[in-house]
C-alpha cells in the first residue's frame, strides 16, 4: 500500500511564484522518509498541500488510496501534521489545545481527555498541562505540536522541521519516540536541515530543489555513492607545509590543522600510517562535515540527480 | 443499506462532536473575558435608559403610541444582540486566522459547514445572552413585558445568526485588527441607528421611508417590537421572510468563502 502518492503537483502562489514545478513522489506504508532540500526548495509548500493548508494549482495527491480532491475527509482523518511554524492559540491552556484538536477530529470529550493525557505524558508535558501556551518554551511548543498531531492516531505523520530549536537531549528523546511510532506502524515523513537526523532516522530520502524532486533513494545507497570523505586533523606541533603523502590527498589549513580526503578504498589506517611515517602527530580528528551533507551539497551544486561524487 | 446508514450515523456523530467542541470553545472564550464581552452592553443600555428614557424621553412624549422609553426598548435590546453576535465571530475567527490556529480546523476532517455552524453558534449564544441581560435591565427601568415570547426569542436568534454570519465574512476579508473595527463603525452603526431603533419610520419623508426598507435591521427591529409591544411598522410575516432571505444569502457567501479557503489558505 502506498501511504502517499503525489503526481505532477504544481503550485503557483498568488504572487506568481512557482514553488512546485511538477513533483512526483511515492512513500510506502511503514516507511520513515526524509524530505530534504535547501531553504525555499518547496518542502513546506508540498506538505501544506498534502495536509490541506495550501491549495494546489494542479496535480494529484492520494493518501492511503484516498484522493484529496474526492475524499478529503478520509485523507485528513489519516494524516497528522507538525507544521514548521507555531500555530497555537497562545491564550489556551496546554491540555485544551490537544483536547480541542481531538474534538475537531470527532473524538468525544471523555476519550479526548484520555488521549490528551497519554500524549502529554509521552511528550513530557503533563506537568505543564494547565499553563497557558504562551508560557511554554520553544522546545515545549514543538513537543506540543507533536502531541496535537498524534491525538487522532494518524497512520501517516508528517513533521516539518520538528527538531528546529530543540536541545540535544530532547532531540534524542524525540528521535527515540519517532522510531517507536514508526516501529508500531506509523508511516513518517519529516523534513530537517540536520542531515545527521535524516541519516540516523530515515530509510528513504527525497531531495527537493527549486520545486523539483532532484533524487529519491535509500539512505544507505545514497551514502554508498559517496566516494570521498573529508576529515579535519588537529596536530600536536605546527607544520610549515603540508606533508607529501603518497596517494593521499592532504591539505594544510593552518600551522596545526590539516584536511585529509579519503577516497573509496582508502582507510583511516592508511592515513595514520602515512602520517606517522612522515613524523606528524595527530592530537584529534573530526569529520569535516556530515557525510550526507557533503552529498547534499554536491547534488544541489550540480542541480541534478545522483552521480558518484568526484574528488574535490 | 444498513451498513451505509451506520456510516452516516457515525459521521453525523463526528460532526456533532466537532460542532460542540467549537461551540464550547467559543462560549468559554467569551465567558472568560465577560467584563469585555457581556458587561459593556448592559452598561450602555443603562445609560441609554437614563438619558433617552428618563431625561429626554419625557420631552419627546409618545412614539408609535408608546412612551418613548418603552418604544426604544426593543431596538436597544436588538442592538446589543447585533453587536455581540457580530463581534464575537469577527474577533474569534480573525484571531484564529491571525495566529494561524485556524489550521487546526483546516487539517481536521470537519467539513466547512460544520466549522461555520460552530462559529455562528458561538456568536448566537453570546448575542442571545447579552440580549437577555439587556431585557432584564429594560424590565427594571420600564414596564415592558413581552407580548409574544415566541416572536421575541425567534427574532433574537435569527438576528444573531444573520450578524454572526456578517462577522464571519468581515473576518475572512480582514487583514488587520483595524479592519475588524471599521465595519462595525461604518456599516453596523449606521444600519442600526437608521433601522428605526430610536424612531418610527412613519416620521420620515416618503423617500427616506422607502430607503429604510432596504435596511435589514429595520425588519428585525420591527418584528422584535411586535414581539415585545405588539406593534410594528412592517407586516410580521414579511419581516421574517426578509430576515430569512438575508440569512440564506450571507450563509451561502460564508460557506463558499470557507470552502475556497479565502483569506486562510494560500
Ligand atoms: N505565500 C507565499 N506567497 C508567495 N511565495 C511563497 C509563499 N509561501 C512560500 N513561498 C515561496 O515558495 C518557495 C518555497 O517555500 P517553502 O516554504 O515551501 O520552502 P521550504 O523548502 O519549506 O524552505 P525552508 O527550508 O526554508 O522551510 C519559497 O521561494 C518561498 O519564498
Ligand atoms: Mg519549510
Amino acid at each position: 500500500m502506498h501511504a502517499l502518492v503525489v503526481q505532477q503537483l504544481r503550485k503557483v502562489y498568488r504572487s506568481g511564484f512557482e514553488a512546485l514545478k511538477g513533483v512526483d513522489l511515492t512513500v510506502e506504508e511503514g516507511d520513515f522518509f526524509a524530505l530534504l532540500g535547501p531553504n525555499g526548495a518547496g518542502k513546506s509548500t508540498l506538505i501544506g498541500i498534502v495536509t490541506s493548508l495550501v491549495n494546489k494549482t494542479s496535480g494529484r495527491v492520494c493518501v492511503f488510496g484516498h484522493d484529496l480532491d474526492t475524499e478529503p475527509e478520509a485523507v485528513k482523518a489519516s494524516l497528522g501534521v507538525v507544521p514548521q511554524e507555531f500555530n497555537f492559540n497562545l491564550f489556551l491552556p496546554v491540555a485544551e489545545v490537544v483536547i480541542n484538536q481531538a474534538g475537531y477530529f470527532g473524538i468525544p470529550r471523555r476519550e479526548a481527555r484520555r488521549r490528551a493525557e497519554f500524549y502529554l505524558k509521552k511528550l513530557d508535558l503533563w506537568e505543564r498541562r494547565r499553563s497557558e501556551m504562551r508560557l511554554l518554551s520553544g522546545g515545549m511548543k514543538r513537543r506540543l505540536m507533536i502531541a496535537r498531531a498524534l491525538v487522532h492516531r494518524p497512520k501517516l505523520l508528517i513533521l516539518d522541521e520538528p527538531t528546529a530549536g530543540v536541545d540535544i537531549e530532547i532531540r534524542r528523546a524525540m528521535w527515540a519516540y519517532l522510531r517507536e511510532l514508526n516501529a508500531e506502524g506509523t508511516t513518517i515523513i519529516l523534513t530537517t536541515h540536520y542531515l545527521e537526523e535524516a541519516e540516523s532516522l530515515c530509510r528513504n530520502i527525497a531531495m527537493i530543489d527549486d520545486g523539483r524532486i532532484a533524487a529519491v533513494a535509500e539512505t544507505q545507497a545514497l551514502l554508498a555513492e559517496l566516494d570521498a570523505e573529508a576529515f579535519v586533523l588537529t596536530l600536536t606541533a605546527p607544520l610549515a607545509a603540508a606533508p607529501a603523502l603518497a596517494g593521499l590527498d592532504v591539505k594544510r589549513l593552518d600551522a596545526t590543522t590539516l584536511e585529509a580526503q579519503l577516497h573509496r578504498g582508502q582507510t583511516l589506517n592508511d592515513l595514520f600510517a602515512a602520517l606517522r611515517a612522515a613524523g606528524v602527530e595527530v592530537a584529534s580528528m573530526r569529520n569535516k562535515q556530515n557525510r550526507l551533507e557533503q552529498l547534499f551539497l554536491e547534488m544541489i551544486d550540480r542541480g541534478r540527480g545522483i552521480a558518484p561524487a568526484q574528488a574535490a | 443499506m444498513s451498513a451505509h446508514s451506520g456510516t452516516d450515523l457515525r459521521r453525523g456523530y463526528r460532526y456533532w462532536v466537532t460542532f460542540s467542541t467549537l461551540l464550547q470553545k467559543e462560549v468559554l472564550r467569551f465567558s472568560r473575558i465577560w467584563v469585555q464581552t457581556i458587561l459593556p452592553s448592559a452598561i450602555t443600555t443603562m445609560l441609554y435608559f437614563v438619558i433617552f428614557g428618563r431625561l429626554i424621553g419625557d420631552r419627546i412624549g409618545s412614539m408609535g403610541g408608546f412612551a418613548y422609553m418603552d418604544f426604544i426598548v426593543p431596538g436597544l435590546a436588538l442592538m446589543s444582540v447585533i453587536t455581540n453576535a457580530y463581534s464575537n465571530v469577527v474577533s474569534s475567527f480573525y484571531s484564529s486566522k491571525f495566529s494561524r490556529y485556524v489550521e487546526e480546523l483546516l487539517v481536521s476532517p470537519a467539513p466547512p459547514w460544520v466549522i461555520l455552524a460552530g462559529y455562528v453558534a458561538g456568536g448566537v449564544v453570546r448575542g442571545v445572552i447579552v440580549g437577555l441581560v439587556v431585557m432584564l435591565v429594560a424590565m427594571f427601568f420600564t414596564d415592558v413585558a413581552p407580548h409574544s415570547w415566541l416572536v421575541t426569542l425567534s427574532v433574537f436568534v435569527l438576528t444573531a445568526v444573520l450578524f454572526a454570519l456578517g462577522g464571519f465574512i468581515n473576518a475572512v476579508f480582514a487583514n488587520s485588527f483595524d479592519d475588524i473595527s471599521i465595519v462595525p463603525i461604518f456599516v453596523l452603526a449606521p444600519l442600526t441607528y437608521l433601522g428605526g431603533v430610536f424612531y418610527s419610520i412613519e416620521l420620515l419623508p416618503e423617500f427616506w421611508q422607502w430607503v429604510s426598507l432596504l435596511n435589514p435591521v429595520l425588519y428585525m427591529v420591527n418584528a422584535f417590537r411586535y414581539g415585545l409591544l405588539g406593534t410594528t411598522d412592517i407586516p410580521l410575516v414579511m419581516a421574517f421572510v426578509i430576515i430569512a432571505a438575508f440569512i440564506v444569502a450571507l450563509g451561502a457567501v460564508s460557506l463558499r468563502l470557507l470552502e475556497r479557503g479565502v483569506g486562510i489558505k494560500q
